[in-house]
């Protein structure tokens, strides 16, 4: 099953990669398609038997258009802190360490990147349980664990 | 619209040139390391532009992909690379 | 279609130079890497969707339609690679003792702050 999955991908992917849908090129795709399958097939779908991947995958997709307003929101901000002239009075950078509610490894990943892209924060590190997020400045960190992370809870349905 | 695409080129050069001052004067190894990687993703845009000046897009695009995915391996090396006390 | 892939573009040239004009102003490394790792992935996504179009305005041929999904993966790929990066390059400066920037000397704060009574 998890096999049948990875090879339908990748050979999706295939054809779209090259574009040619004589016999020569997709002959030259089922065999390649089949190798990578044979040998990896059990990385993309390592718990394939857990319930809900569909739902999560909807969830996630639900979840991507408010991450690209959020990264417009945080561009614009740092375009106004790059021309401001006065930046430095404006800029006051400190690590701040808070303790995530999240288990699941894709579930912090997702917000390591999300933390990343928002305004004002970068993650720096985790280390059991706690992130290290280097904030730009004290407003900007005080939006932290909060709005975001309830979204993203939501999204992988924990608790 | 190819005179467009030749402004936006030399707009991107102009960029790539404000940040080789990070790149070559940078006080850090690692402000030299985002440098690079900066100038790399101005890199991969550069040769869209290129593929459709040349009117040579489906070549250019594979190369743009390939061009990423090493430019991304690349600074994910050297940052493990440099884990040093005191790394100046 | 035209007009939209070159305002596309302008707001992605906006953005790769606002985050270069950031990457030299800031005044430290971890400062600096707030302005590429949000400029760069932007800019690439503004610009990557602006081509897009450009290709597409021929029409929709078989082999325009790839041409823009190769494009589109171009930007999906460095959405998830270009915060990576950013994670490794940050976690290498910590563990080298790069101290951060700071107004008063006081580097990591927890958080969120304890009340006062």
């Amino acid at each position: 099953m998890a096999f049948l999955v990875t090879f339908l991908i990748l050979f999706a992917f295939w054809i779209f990669m090259s574009g040619q849908l004589d016999w020569w090129h997709l002959s030259w795709g089922v065999l390649s398609c089949t190798l990578v399958a044979v040998i990896s097939h059990d990385f993309l779908f390592k718990d394939i038997k857990s319930k809900g991947r569909v739902k999560e995958t909807t969830l996630f997709f639900a979840y991507v258009p408010w991450l690209i307003y959020e990264i417009i929101l945080a561009n614009i901000y740092v375009a106004y802190l790059a021309l401001h002239p006065k930046m430095l009075d404006l800029i006051d950078p400190h690590i701040i360490k808070f303790k995530t509610r999240l288990k699941n490894d894709f579930a912090r990943v997702t917000f390591a990147n999300s933390i990343t892209l928002t305004p004002g924060t970068i993650t720096v590190l985790i280390k059991d349980d706690y992130f290290f997020v280097h904030a730009i400045n004290k407003s900007a960190a005080k939006s932290l664990p909060g709005n975001m992370e309830r979204r993203i809870t939501k999204v992988f349905m924990e608790e | 619209m190819e005179g467009f695409f030749l402004a936006v080129t030399l707009a991107l050069c102009a960029t790539i040139l404000l940040s080789l001052y990070r790149g070559v004067f940078g006080p850090t190894v690692f402000d030299r390391i985002i440098g690079a990687g900066f100038i790399g993703t101005k890199t991969i845009i550069l040769l869209l532009l290129m593929g459709l000046i040349y009117d040579r897009i489906e070549m250019l695009i594979d190369l743009a992909l390939a061009y990423s995915i090493l430019n991304f391996i690349g600074t994910l090396i050297i940052s493990k690379y440099f884990i040093r006390k005191g790394a100046r | 279609m035209i007009i939209g892939a070159k305002i596309f573009m302008i707001a992605g040239l906006f953005f790769f130079t606002t985050a270069a004009i950031g990457f030299l102003r800031f005044p430290d490394f971890y400062t600096r890497m707030h302005a590429t790792a949000k400029g760069d992935t932007l800019g690439t996504l503004f610009f990557v969707i602006g081509l897009a179009l450009y290709t597409l305005h021929h029409g929709f041929h078989w082999f325009s339609i790839v041409n823009s999904i190769k494009l589109i993966s171009i930007a999906v790929f460095w959405f998830l690679a270009s915060p990576t990066a950013t994670h490794a390059l940050l976690r290498s400066a910590l563990e080298s003792d790069l101290v951060p920037w700071t107004k008063d000397k006081k580097v990591i704060v927890a958080w969120p702050p304890k009340r006062r009574k």
